[in-house]
């Protein structure tokens, strides 16, 4: 049951830096529960999707009954994926033909800018924003293609590296890596949004 | 806790080596012989596999000088797997450490169950880009190896035994120590480091934040399920585990498939590592585990922990 009007996000803590996250929406004023199983989506009003390894969260989603519960939670609630998030919530993943939950519309390359010595400290373009952004690239998954309802949000090299589609946001970088929190706050108030617009419907 | 990503320590590089480590939490990483064995552990959901030239249980039975894996085994399971791929030189042999960078592995495992290069100096881990995991029995030791420029910490239990008791020997070592440190006064601190051996800035940064500045993960005998999570219960941030995957004793390799059972039973385990429920059944569904040697029987010559310093 939700209580009142706050706000609690939940980190998908399977696998990855779930722990960054957490401390991330903290500082940005969110009540934060960890989810490791399908029930304790319920609690939630939104959902983040750590960085991790894709393949390793996808075995563990599928073992957790999780792989469904969470492409449901999808439809009806924000969710945010960040790297092997982003590589879960995509439409497409390349090159290997990889499953995934499909709901985002975007195909995405894994390690496309190469190994770990090919992981860097990037600054890009916030759109909308004069105050560039820093983007932690590590082994970094790339947006290749955006559908027509994909905003693109910023930009590294010319090429997206945040995106979102209605109540979806996928970055491939890791903001819970920075100290900037403006990405966290962002998706903190999609999540008060989506509590507003489902309170005033039953109402 | 946040360890790594505002560690205070060191501009972009620091924080993208550490980077790495924190998505490897939660996580298994696996020794692989083969193109053939990473491929399993990778389907099995390792978080990254460590490319081997023998397993430590190997070379505890075989003996002989170890070292770096060669090139061509390294870039054949570089090639076969699409996590993060390890691989392990001697201690102190920054040559063999050159040689991992130049291939392009993405994390160096500067470990001790290789036969040291040098009994006085480790390899300064700042100089490269490719980031480096060290083991460590106690706090003292550990804040050595980050003052290097390590990027991640494991015990180094007793690797090749298939027994726990030294990666939870470590582990409370390290975890209490770093306890004790929080509770000292500021004008104490010295005092600690000097006993520690340790850079007193680290130890201060340990002091007020209440964990290490890199991730901590445990390795060094874990061959269970149970071990598995015991280890995490204790605070390991991971699991490293070596020949418990996909040996059957010392000598002889498990069936392929039973390595398969076991490698997803230590993935759940290590991810639901609180929840009994979870583990009574990833335990039943796990086929055996390797036979072991019992570590309180090997004579202070034949452990592998005591070398490094």
């Amino acid at each position: 049951m939700q209580t009142g009007r706050s706000c609690t996000i939940g980190v998908l803590a399977l696998q990855g830096d779930y722990a960054a996250h957490e401390g991330a929406l903290r500082d940005s004023g969110s009540e934060v529960i960890l989810v490791r199983a399908p029930q304790e989506l319920r609690d939630v009003n939104g959902l983040v999707i750590p960085g991790g390894e894709s393949t390793a969260l996808l075995k563990l989603l599928s073992r957790a009954n999780m792989f469904e519960a969470i492409k449901r939670f999808c439809i009806v609630k924000p969710v945010f994926g960040t790297c092997a998030g982003c590589i879960l919530l995509a439409k497409n993943v390349l090159p290997a033909r990889q499953e995934s939950l499909a709901v985002l519309d975007i195909d995405v390359q894994r390690n496309a800018y190469g190994r770990q010595t090919d992981s860097r400290v990037a600054v890009g373009e916030y759109v909308g924003s004069e105050i560039p952004l820093e983007m932690v690239l590590i082994r970094a998954p790339m947006i290749v293609r955006t559908g027509p309802d994909v905003e693109i949000l910023a930009r590294y090299l010319g090429v997206p590296t945040l995106v979102r589609q209605r109540d979806l946001l996928a970055a491939t970088f890791h903001p819970e890596l920075s100290t900037d929190r403006r990405i966290h706050r962002f998706f903190y108030t999609m999540v008060c949004q989506s509590i507003q617009r489902s309170s005033s419907c039953s109402a | 806790m946040v360890s790594g990503a505002t560690d205070g320590l060191g501009g972009a590089p620091l924080r993208l080596k550490t980077g790495l480590a924190e998505m490897l939490k939660g996580g298994v990483i696996m020794d692989v012989i083969s193109a053939e064995q990473a491929k399993i552990a990778e389907e099995a959901g390792a978080v990254a596999v460590m490319a081997l030239e023998r397993v430590p249980a190997q070379i505890r039975a075989e003996g002989g000088v170890a070292r770096m894996a060669s090139p061509r085994k390294i870039k054949e399971i570089m090639a076969a797997v699409s996590i993060p791929v390890m691989a392990k030189c001697r201690i102190g042999h920054f040559a063999e450490a050159q040689v991992l960078e130049a291939l392009g592995v993405d994390f160096i495992d500067e470990s001790e169950v290789l036969t040291p290069a040098d009994e006085v100096n480790h390899v300064d881990k700042h100089a490269f880009t490719t980031p480096f995991v060290c083991g460590a029995r106690n706090l003292g030791e550990a804040l050595r190896r980050i003052a290097e420029g390590a990027a991640m910490i494991r015990t180094k239990g007793e690797a090749g035994t298939g027994d726990v008791v030294h990666a939870v020997r470590h582990i409370r070592q390290i975890v209490r120590e770093i306890r004790a440190l929080t509770v000292l006064r500021d004008d104490e601190l010295q005092g600690a480091a000097k006993e520690l051996g340790a850079a007193y800035e680290l130890v201060r940064l340990v002091s007020k934040t209440g964990c290490l500045p890199v991730p901590n993960f445990s390795a060094g005998g874990i061959a269970t399920p149970a071990d598995a999570a015991l280890v995490r219960q204790l605070g390991a941030e991971a699991v490293f585990v070596g020949s418990g995957i996909f040996m059957r004793d010392s000598q002889n390799f498990a069936e392929l498939g039973e390595a398969k059972a076991r490698a997803e039973a230590i993935v759940q385990a290590v991810t639901h590592y609180d929840d009994p429920k979870i583990l009574a059944e990833t335990s039943e569904a796990c086929p055996g585990a390797i036979r072991g040697l019992a570590a309180s029987g090997l004579e202070e010559g034949e452990l592998l922990q005591t070398r490094g310093w």
